[in-house]
């Protein structure tokens, strides 16, 4: 059942949020033993939560758009009393003395909030085999990664855990996943949802998005997380898009582009694997027969962003988690003095993807090589701003597929950190643009696994990329994704 | 082995970061940062002399919060997480090194 | 002002010292959480999950900070520019996020000025804004840091907005770095940003030594000096850093660029240990904040709303009163220059104003002294209606009870004695005493001023005090040169 349809029978009085809870706790029990889409099932909080809105019901009052609705959170945002971990040793047991705004406002939906989901440690991998607490399963086969960072969160919604979830994406976190596990998948434009409790990892980059089973189901989470908080500066002061009622409008008369680079067009990404460069053709097609203009646009700098990602994400990093130091939480290794016991702490609860990060970071900040690296980085993202500004002069959305591959095996692509980064090519570019994108399940590759389609538009366009996604999501249920 | 960064910047970076690697890892380190500078080679050899930087992609500016003192946390929920408290406060081996 | 004794280097250096001020505005909160910014709470009671950089946390600005940071730029007569903060990376357990947000390549203020009472003028190379850090207490080794067995860490103060206001090497003597330091003081109280307590911390200079030899005009390696806490402190610490520094150019040594720290006890500087990552700060814009960018019109603003600055109200007293320059700093350091200004506008002979401001008038609440009576009083005795004791006298009614200075005279039956009549009564009394009259004409050095304290003596009890004792002098004086007396004095 999907989360509009539970939360409406919620609170028509026709299901209890405490049997709906029920509900997914079984099923939790069953599989997540196999997937561990869970660092943590917060039944407690969850089961006072629904009694609440249970009561709410019981008194006549509305408890909001997401009443009974479980809802799954990545381990990364902030939750009072509850660990925070980031799947890392260094926060493990962790009690953050505060709620992330996005709780807040889940909390005052009616949401319940079931559970804190797996990640890449800190969100830095694209596949939860960085966890620090074992990785994440594909609930479509479990040898198979379920992408990351928000791994966990993904395939919780797509194991039926709970119908909405909570991730963020920093070069991708929520799209990959969704679209390695089949579910929907949406990064924001960068300030329309607050980042206040969301643990940074690239604090320019970072945006916390929904998963859902439908682009209606991921709206009325993005209009319940979404809008202005006075906490994050970063924060858009204008209220959340107002998606609900615009999805069925349809593209009669839109114009599509297709990023030409990223859909096996000539000089493009190499590495992107023709059962997907097909769906996301298809995809196009699809618009196209639903009445959309389509063209090729070529963004030129896209190629680039890969660089400028492993440049300027990993510099943010290296700075935002220097405060794991254990001095005030987290893990402490002493040590005879306090400069000894931050090595040794940082030294032993870091894993070595983020220690990864954290050198390229600071080297590429330190002095010397700033220019060369981190400052070409920055100059590279003006050039990608400029590129997609002049496509939206010529088109309203474009169009790319999210991951270049469909799910791959557990320890394929962890040898090579390049090989693994690559993974995000397709993603890196709205995070960098601070532009919204949506991937959408659109059938299955070769090896019968989910592909995702990814739609993207200019700042603040929503409305329209969620209308996008409708009409693939009608092609796709009527079997035109085969 | 590439020659984008030696094994001595390496560890120079790691002391910068307050991280400890033993051999075999600033070997690999090495190596594996190597290749990821040699990726980032396609933006070094731009010429973007004229572009200037974007740090971050919202036009925002101005943004103040009026100063109005509000409730600060129980200092008990706080220290309760520190891995050493003492008399209220933060308890940390002897400092080496003034402030900078 | 408390102007010292320059202390003399060694023959043929110089000093070359630039101060780096950081001061603790006077908000209600702090810098990025709404925490209260108040010295002496219990420790960690004031903080949050922002002041504390828990993971999760972001800031946002205080935007009475950023105005109180522009109004400091404008009294420093520095241009107000559009602003980002950034990361300064480094580890120190008393700094929460081990970065400190601050501004590096576009700070808010830049390109001042401070002109001190002497007319030499300070330049000022930027007046930032930035976070404080908490504070560590030293457990064991006597409260010393590199002896110590443990600290404490208590974050109230983290987070607390700081200006650092970082002069050009520019300053040539002590006695400039210490006016400069007050002068800064004087401007920050003045437009009331912040209450500048060394004593409280919420005024910290470090000094930034080197020497050179007299006529270059290298910069040579300098030694930055910490745990400064009083003007005085300062004073000793820069002159014992210029004394080593020379010692070491003299025996063929140099110094090496380091931060030393200050003790003021043993009188010494001793050399911080130096720091792995010293230099290496990996300085980027702050991605949690955006741009502050002020407006014309705020900055106008700003300007409009400017209380007179000490630098400009001495200039104004220079010009009205010619004056010198230090009588018109003490003057304006007391707060006497509107005063005076008032008084001279009335018409009141601005000499005579000056003098009995600085000497008359050395008191700590001359609020009763209006400028009108203040103007009157002076009129009165440069016209000859009240002698200078007289005057003073009533001034110094003026002071306890305030008041109108002619009743106040009438009172007291100060009668306007005009000098024809002291004339009259000189003359007679040379005729009483003519003998003495020729010890005064004909004596030598010592017996004039023995004679002329008699005659003055005499003049006195005839005129019960109301006498004007130098113009008697100087009628004595007069009359003892005319022919009719011989020629006097030889
Ligand atoms: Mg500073
Ligand atoms: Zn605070």
């Amino acid at each position: 059942m999907s989360a509009l349809d539970t939360a409406a029978a919620v609170r028509a009085g026709e299901r209890s949020a405490v049997d709906i809870l029920d509900e997914h706790l079984a099923r939790i029990a069953r599989r997540d033993g196999e997937i561990h889409a869970f660092n943590l099932v917060t039944e407690g909080l969850a089961r006072s939560q629904a009694e609440s809105v249970d009561a709410a019901v019981a008194e006549g009052r509305d408890p909001g758009p997401l009443a009974g609705v479980p809802v799954a959170v990545k381990d990364n945002t902030c939750t009072r009393g509850i660990p925070t971990t980031c799947s890392s040793r260094i926060l493990e047991g962790w009690l953050p003395p505060y709620d992330a705004t996005v709780i807040e406002r889940l909390g005052s939906a009616g949401a319940i909030i079931i559970g804190k989901t797996n990640l890449d440690e800190f969100a830095m991998g694209s596949s939860t085999e960085n966890s620090a607490f074992g990785p994440s399963r594909n609930p479509h086969d479990v040898t198979k990664v379920p992408g990351g960072s928000s791994g966990g969160s993904a395939a919780a919604v797509a194991a039926g855990f709970a119908p909405l979830a909570i991730g963020s994406d920093t070069g991708g976190s929520v799209r990959q996943p969704a679209s390695l596990c089949g579910v929907v998948g949406v990064k924001p434009t960068y300030g329309v949802v607050s980042r206040y409790g969301l643990v940074a990892f690239a604090s320019s980059l970072d945006q916390i998005g929904p998963f859902a089973t439908s682009i209606a189901d991921a709206a009325v989470l993005l209009e319940v997380i979404g809008g202005h908080d006075p906490r994050d500066s970063t924060s858009i002061p204008e209220p959340a898009p107002s998606l609900l009622d615009v999805l069925g409008r349809g593209v009669d008369g839109m114009r599509v582009g297709v990023i030409t680079e990223l859909a096996g067009g000539p000089g493009g990404v190499e590495g992107i694997a023709p059962d997907v460069v097909a769906r996301t053709r298809q995809a196009v097609a699809a618009l196209e027969a639903a009445g959309a203009r389509v063209s090729e646009i070529s963004v030129p700098s896209a190629i680039l962003g890969l660089s400028a990602y492993y440049l300027i994400a990993p510099a943010e990093a290296s700075s935002n988690l220097s405060r794991y130091d254990g001095v005030r939480y987290g893990l402490r290794v002493d040590a005879p003095t306090t400069g000894e016991m931050n090595i040794a702490s940082r030294s032993a609860g870091f894993g070595d993807e983020v220690k990864r990060r954290i050198m390229l970071g600071t080297y590429a900040l330190s002095a010397g090589y700033y220019d060369a690296f981190y400052g070409k980085a920055l100059k590279v993202r003006t050039l990608i701003m400029r590129d997609f500004a002049a496509a939206y002069e010529q088109v309203d959305v474009l169009v790319s597929p999210t991951s270049p591959t469909t799910a791959f095996g557990f320890g394929d692509k962890t040898a090579d950190p390049m090989a693994m980064y690559v993974n995000d090519v397709c993603t890196i570019p709205s995070n960098l643009s601070g532009h919204p994108a949506i991937s959408i399940p659109f059938g299955v590759g070769d090896d019968g696994m989910p592909i995702g389609v990814q739609i993207l538009g200019p700042a603040q366009s929503e409305p329209t990329i969620f209308t996008v996604a409708t009409v693939l999501e009608d092609v796709a249920a009527k079997g035109g994704a085969q | 082995m590439s020659d984008r960064i030696t094994r001595d910047e390496v560890v120079h970076v790691a002391r910068l970061a307050r991280l400890e690697l033993g051999p075999d890892e600033i070997d690999a380190f090495t190596e594996q940062l190597a290749r990821v500078l040699e990726h980032a080679a396609d933006i070094e050899s731009l010429d973007v002399d004229d572009v200037p930087p974007t740090s971050h992609p919202l036009p925002l500016v101005n943004v103040f919060r009026t100063d109005e003192v509000r409730a600060s946390i129980d200092r008990r929920e706080v220290l309760a997480q520190a891995p050493w408290a003492e008399s209220d406060m933060f308890r940390v081996p002897p400092v080496l090194g003034e402030e900078p | 002002m408390s102007w010292s004794i320059e202390p003399t280097l060694p023959e043929g250096w110089e000093l070359v010292v630039g101060l780096e001020v950081h001061v603790e505005l006077s908000t209600a909160t702090k810098l990025f959480c709404g925490c209260a910014n108040r010295f002496g709470s219990e420790p960690n009671t004031n903080i949050c999950p922002v002041c504390l950089g828990l993971p999760g946390s972001l800031p946002v600005i205080n935007g009475t900070a950023v105005k109180y940071a522009m109004q400091l730029g404008r009294a420093l007569l520095c241009d107000v520019k559009p602003a980002v903060m950034a990361r300064k990376n480094y580890f120190y357990p008393d700094m929460p996020k081990d970065y400190q947000t601050t501004q590096y390549e576009q700070p808010t203020n830049s390109d001042g000025e401070v002109v001190l009472p002497d007319g030499f003028t300070v330049g000022i190379e930027r007046a930032h804004i930035e976070e404080d850090t908490g504070k560590s207490t030293h457990i064991g080794g006597g409260g010393r840091i590199n002896e110590a067995i443990y600290s404490l860490v208590d974050y109230n103060r983290a987070g607390v907005p700081l200006i650092e206001i970082v002069s050009r090497p520019c300053l040539d003597t002590i006695d400039h770095a210490k006016a400069y330091v007050s002068g800064l003081r004087d401007i920050l109280l003045a437009i009331g940003v912040s209450d500048a307590r060394m004593e409280e911390g919420s005024m910290r200079v470090d000094a930034n030594v080197s020497v050179r030899p007299v006529g270059s005009d290298e910069l040579r390696t300098r030694c930055e000096l910490k745990n400064i806490n009083s003007i005085r402190s300062m004073a000793r610490a820069i002159e014992y850093e210029a004394r080593r520094q020379i010692d070491l150019y003299t025996s063929g040594e140099r110094p090496r660029q380091e931060t030393r720290h200050w003790d003021e006890a043993a009188g010494r500087s001793t050399p911080g240990r130096s720091k792995e990552n010293l230099d290496d700060y990996r300085f980027f814009q702050e991605p949690d904040l955006v741009p502050l960018v002020p407006t014309a019109e705020e900055i106008a603003a700003i300007d409009a709303a400017m209380p007179a600055l000490p630098a400009a109200r001495r200039a104004a007293l220079v010009e009205a009163s010619s004056a010198d320059a230090d009588v018109v700093a003490t003057l304006v350091e007391r707060g006497q220059d509107a005063l005076a200004l008032a008084a001279i506008g009335r018409g009141a002979d601005a000499d005579k104003v000056v003098t009995r401001l600085r000497h008359d008038l050395a008191v700590d609440d001359f609020s009763k002294v209006s400028a009108e009576s203040f103007a009157a009083l002076i009129v009165m005795e440069t016209s000859g209606d009240l002698t200078a004791t007289q005057a003073k006298q009533v001034l110094a009614e003026l002071v306890d009870s305030g008041g109108d200075p002619r009743s106040i005279a009438a009172e007291r039956g100060f009668e306007a004695m005009h000098d024809d009549e002291l004339a009259d009564l000189v003359d007679r009394l040379i005729a009483d005493n003519p003998d003495e009259w020729q010890r005064f004409v004909g004596g030598h050095e010592g017996d004039r001023k023995k004679m002329q304290g008699f005659f003055i003596g005499q003049i006195m009890r005839a005129t019960k005090g109301q006498a004007d004792g130098r113009a008697v002098a100087d009628l004595l004086a007069q009359r003892g040169r005319s022919p009719a007396n011989g020629s006097p004095g030889t």
